[in-house]
């Protein structure tokens, strides 16, 4: 594409493709925003899972492989490990759609620079998604490989756990991101963090089986995306996956990822194009 | 009538609003105006805060739809067509929205790709551009230490890289001290002298009188008046206006004895008389004649803050 061609007749974004290369622009954005500070993250996304699957897996795993004996079936480490994998992709989500949407409005600004050229809402929306699923994808990647230096999976299927992890995020991100982007203020975020990625952090069957809960609260396990996201990866990392179930862990999590999508279509329409 | 400049039917019409409305809620922001923008034309819209500039500038901008009215830009419906449109269009929003942790290269990269280009063709025009704003030798230095000066010229570089037919102005020197305002309005000159269609808001009267060829004055969300500043200031005010300043405790009475001076028009502000008069000089040598001391006196030409004071009864930075 000429520059002259691109003045004089501008690509008018139609339906499928041309849509898509619209949200690429946006997401070359965080491209470029994110060579500034590519090297802290892929540094904390390689120290972070060392430390968890170090101290849980090997440290609290050498105690509760003793006490536990086989109740789980399997070590410790090889049981949490996958838990971790989805955790991760929740923690990575509520990280990079919540401040940076926020900060996209409010500090930077760079959605209203974007939304004043040929970019509409939906564009800049779905370029931010996109850039997301690449943090998710190398966040819960290095996780994964993490994994297998540890020799914490029990399966070839585990590598399928990478995608899957990536899915649990997305049940998450892109209502986090219709969310946040109506907000004027962060105070809310650490509310949010606190009292419900904590809560789904500790009791999504993460870090013991679900059964282990009263059972008053074992529903509202069943309800976490984090939960079916647990679940789908442990099975693939310990050789244990029935088709029906995998298909019902993955329905709700893209159920969730559609709601999301089709909520922050509106929410960014609103916000960006008032 | 709007439309009256445009007699000669040879200016191609750029931008056009017919009963152009924006609510925002049960508010009205805009109520109903009409205006065209011919090509080549600097066309202002001036008017003290919350008039309805702003709301009005995103409606050509095409990022607000009108609530109701008709709006057609570049013979296009910024509804349906607003990429299209945008992509010929040149912004500089009120804020800067600049990346400041970005290098100033940098940031006309990343805006240059929103519109499609190709780096090779970035890469050049923002060499050109950063030597037309005078910012060359900060090209890849980071944005956030640059002056409040320096970041306006970036967010006007940064406007130009898709070459804009229409630019569009959101108050382009609020904020900025004297010195760095009167580069702004050098370099916006230039891009006049050019030909490009340059389309601003603002609030400082004398930024319009300098820049405008036209301008239309708005209050409350309607346009109050229409015409060139020359047009309006003898349309609205007299030629001269001799400014009193009495001690505080005298204003009231002096203002009262002044009615009865031969003056066009008076008004009594909170600190300062107006006299509005064909020769200042000449009012002032009848104020002496009333028996009347003022502690200061100025004669000076009629300005578009008079126009605004006659149409509103109030000030432009009220």
């Amino acid at each position: 594409m000429t520059a002259q061609a691109t003045r004089t007749a501008p690509a008018a974004p139609g339906r499928g493709g041309a849509r898509w290369s619209f949200a690429v622009r946006e997401f070359r954005f965080w491209l470029t925003d994110y060579r500034r500070t590519w090297r802290g993250s892929v540094i904390s996304s390689v120290l972070g899972p060392l430390l968890y699957l170090g101290a849980l897996g090997a440290g609290l795993g050498s105690l509760v492989n003793r006490h536990a004996g086989g109740t789980l079936g399997v070590s410790y480490l090889t049981f949490i490990a996958p838990g971790m994998l989805a955790a991760t992709a929740m923690q990575t989500a509520f990280g990079e759609a919540l401040y940076p949407v926020l900060g996209s409005v409010k500090w930077v600004q760079n959605y209203f620079a974007a939304v004043a050229s040929p970019l509409r809402p939906a564009d800049v929306f779905r370029g931010h998604l996109l850039f997301v699923v690449l943090r998710l994808t190398m966040n819960c990647g290095v996780f994964l490989a993490l994994i297998a230096v540890f020799g914490a999976t029990r399966s070839p299927l585990a590598i399928a756990s990478l995608p899957v992890a990536v899915l649990t995020g997305l049940a998450f991100t892109p209502a986090l991101m219709a969310w946040a982007v109506t907000r004027t203020r962060d105070t809310s975020f650490s509310v949010l963090m606190r009292f419900v990625m904590v809560p789904l952090f500790l009791f999504s069957g993460t870090f013991f089986p679900v059964t282990r809960l009263p059972g008053w609260l074992q529903p509202v396990a069943y309800v976490s995306p984090l939960w079916h996201g647990v679940e789908l990866c442990r099975t693939l990392s310990l050789g244990t996956t029935d088709l029906g179930g995998a298909a019902v862990h993955a329905a709700y999590l893209l159920a969730l990822a559609a709601a999301g999508y089709a909520a922050a279509l509106r929410t960014y329409a609103r916000r960006l194009h008032e | 009538m709007p439309d009256a400049d445009q007699a000669d039917g040879a200016a191609e019409i750029l931008v056009r609003a017919r009963g152009l409305t924006k609510r925002f809620g049960d508010f009205p922001a805009v109520v109903g105006i009409d205006f065209s923008i011919s090509r080549g034309e600097a066309f202002g819209f001036l008017g003290p805060n919350g008039a309805g500039k702003s709301s009005t500038m995103r409606m050509i901008g095409c990022v607000s739809p009108p609530t109701s009215g008709e709006l057609t830009i570049l013979g296009l419906n910024p509804v349906t067509d607003g990429p299209a449109i945008r992509a010929r269009l040149g912004v500089v929003p009120q804020e800067n929205t600049l990346d400041l942790e970005l290098t100033v290269r940098e940031n006309l990269l990343v805006y240059g790709r929103y519109f499609g280009l190709p780096r090779a063709v970035i890469r050049e025009r923002s060499a050109m551009l950063l030597d037309f704003v005078q910012l060359s030798d900060r090209a890849g230095d980071q944005v956030e230490p640059l002056s409040g000066g320096m970041k306006r010229r970036l967010v006007i570089a940064r406007s130009l890289i898709n070459e804009p037919d229409i630019l569009l102005l959101d108050e382009p020197t609020t904020g900025l001290d004297p010195q760095a305002r009167h580069i702004v309005w050098d370099r916006l000159f230039r891009l006049k002298q050019r030909g490009v269609t340059l389309i601003l808001t603002t609030h400082y009267m004398d930024e319009a009188e300098q820049l405008c060829d036209r301008l239309v004055v708005m209050d409350g969300g309607r346009i109050a008046a229409e015409g060139s500043p020359r047009a309006l200031i003898q349309r609205y005010s007299t030629p001269e206006v001799l400014e009193l300043r009495f001690d505080p405790g005298d204003h009231e009475q002096a203002a009262e004895k002044l009615r009865g001076l031969p003056a066009e028009r008076l008004e009594v502000l909170a600190d300062r008389v107006l006299i509005y008069t064909t020769n200042g000089d000449e009012a002032l040598a009848a104020v002496g004649g009333l028996g009347l001391e003022p502690l200061t006196s100025l004669a000076r030409r009629s300005t578009l803050e008079d126009v605004f004071l006659r149409l509103t009864g109030r000030h432009l930075d009220d």
